[in-house]
């Protein structure tokens, strides 16, 4: 049966939880399940647990351990990183500058932003996912407080010129905020060397735990806290630790960063041969984003003359479990927004298929998901009244 | 999120294809919404005697053509015609809200398509129920 076959290639939407991380977590649950802002030697444990992470994380992105703040994941990162700096800083200015390709978790927090009085620009990118460093320049004004661009796309995996844009940031005393969440283990990072003053990170994005993540705030940087309460993160960010999702991340970020030279380019080789092959067997399809300078495993395709969803309804069927912006799958009217900030016509738009290769992906699983993707395509177009009509055209 | 009916229409859909000579075409929908919806049509003695359909959608939308096409199959016009998207909806088991408007599509297409025999028969087409089509082939997607 088809079914009980699993080939996953959605590493963007989440990944799995490594067990090695699943075995340094499961220790703070029952065992040492202190309170790590108690004084007893239960609770000190839980608490050098914490700081253990936050080197972990810290030496990932070179960052200080002062430097880096626990938080709920990459959402909670990306809402106090702007509405932090925004509140903050609103003395000095209300001019945030972002991009139309960010993830909603920014997009939305800027709509917000915008009710209370701030204004945004959105950068548009070039066809090829990029923000052009003269467009940033060109965007800052006297009241600019904040530049928010994400490292990496995901949904067409487009890298962008960070460390540009952290120079230019750091030149104009401008706050960079760079969403991280996708490149983390897929991107060397190193906040200092690249002028960066926030970094959202996310667990669950490198083999990590869901609802774990952290902010990177540079020493000095000047940022409102977002949720109040208790003492803990020094203040910053109130709560009582989740010591295992810490600990998780933790883990999760000192093996994602570990060799990831190798790891990524063996991903990235899988994915090239998996491209090369759906472009020699599927006519008429277009790869989005940009051709190098994009995601290890990412693959975002649109094929002509059919939908999105239902080539992921066709392709689960077969075990492969992918995603697309097609409108139909988010039950909203548009399709992605990413897609259609790149200029891509929004007919073709409907039928994008995204493909993000992973750690445990083999070259069989890029051999079966060509052939059934290949399968799909075809059994989609058959039904198509715009392929009837284009093929009716060739003749 | 879809019934098992929906699935089962969507993987293996009947009427699928296309009649090179038949007595009445419908197409609805838009590309640019992600939907359109192709109805053939053949007519002998007020009976539809065969119906096909191609279809650019979601898995309702194909599902939807799909089982819309069945129930008409063999109809006079006149029943046809009275087929709802809710019998559709019915028949299905179900549709997510969001997917209802595959449902009216598909009886859009239908309509369509029967209008377009009326048409070529020298007949006057039939008015839509309350004067308006649902069909979203103008501006916005619904
Ligand atoms: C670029 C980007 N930012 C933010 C997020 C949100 O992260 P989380 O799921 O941890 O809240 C995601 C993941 O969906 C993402 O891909």
């Amino acid at each position: 049966m088809a079914n009980e076959k699993l080939v996953y290639m959605d590493h963007s939407a989440t990944t799995a939880t490594d067990p090695e991380v699943i075995q340094a977590m499961l220790p703070w649950f029952s065992e040492h399940y202190g309170n790590p802002s108690s004084l007893y030697r239960l609770a000190r444990e839980s608490r050098t647990a914490i700081e253990d992470a936050r080197k972990k994380v810290a030496v990932a992105i070179g960052a200080t351990p002062e430097e880096i703040f626990f938080t709920s994941g990459g959402t909670e990162s990306d809402n106090w990183a702007l509405i932090g700096t925004a509140f903050s800083h609103k003395k000095k200015g209300t001019h945030i500058i972002t991009t139309a390709i960010e993830h909603h978790a920014i997009l939305h927090t800027c709509e917000y932003l915008k009710k209370q009085g701030f204004s945004v620009t959105y950068l548009p990118p070039d066809e090829s996912g990029k923000i052009q460093i003269e467009d940033i320049r060109a965007a800052i004004t006297e009241k600019t407080i904040l530049i928010s661009v994400m490292f990496a796309n995901n949904e067409i995996g487009t890298i962008q010129p960070i460390h540009e844009i952290g120079h230019i940031c750091r030149e104009r005393g401008i706050i960079f905020h760079t969403d991280a969440v996708q490149a983390i283990g897929n991107v060397p990072i190193n906040v200092t060397n690249m002028d960066i003053d926030l970094l959202s990170l996310s667990g669950h994005k490198f083999y990590g735990p869901k609802g774990t993540g952290a902010l990177y705030i540079r020493k000095g940087v000047r940022i409102d806290s977002y949720l109040h309460g208790g003492a803990q993160e020094k203040r910053k960010r109130a709560g009582t630790e989740n010591v295992p999702g810490i600990v998780g991340l933790g883990v999760a970020i000192e093996k994602a960063v570990h060799d990831q030279e190798v790891k990524t380019k063996r991903i990235r080789d899988l994915r090239d041969r998996l491209l090369e092959r759906i472009f020699t067997e599927i006519p008429n399809c277009r790869l989005n984003g940009h051709k190098t300078d994009r995601l290890p495993g990412n693959i975002n395709i649109c094929f002509e003359f059919i939908e999105g969803e239902s080539l992921i309804l066709l392709l689960d069927h077969a075990g492969i479990a992918a995603s697309t912006g097609s409108a139909c799958s988010s039950g909203s009217l548009e399709p992605s927004h990413v897609l259609m900030a790149i200029g891509v016509p929004i007919e073709i738009a409907h039928g994008s298929l995204r493909l993000t290769l992973g750690h445990e992906n083999t070259e069989e699983h890029v051999e079966y998901v060509c052939k059934e993707l290949k399968k799909a395509v075809e059994k989609l177009r058959a039904m198509s009244p715009l392929y009837a009509d284009y093929m009716k055209k060739r003749q | 999120m879809y019934s098992e009916k929906v699935m089962d229409h969507f993987m293996n859909p009947r009427n699928q294809g296309e009649i090179s000579d038949a007595d009445g075409v419908g197409e609805v929908g838009n590309p640019s919404c992600g939907d359109i919806m192709r109805i053939f049509i053949k007519v002998k003695d007020n009976i539809i005697t065969d119906v096909k359909f191609q279809t650019f959608g979601c898995g309702a939308a194909i599902a939807s053509s799909s089982m819309a096409t069945e129930l008409i199959k063999g109809k006079t016009l006149e029943e046809a015609w009275e087929m709802s998207n809710k019998a559709v909806v019915e028949a299905l088991e179900g549709l997510p809200p969001v997917k209802v408007h595959c449902s009216v599509l598909a009886e859009d297409g239908i309509h369509q398509a029967i209008n377009d025999y009326r048409i070529k028969q020298g007949l006057s087409p039939w008015e839509e129920k309350g004067g308006h089509t649902h069909s979203h082939d103008d501006e916005t997607c619904e």
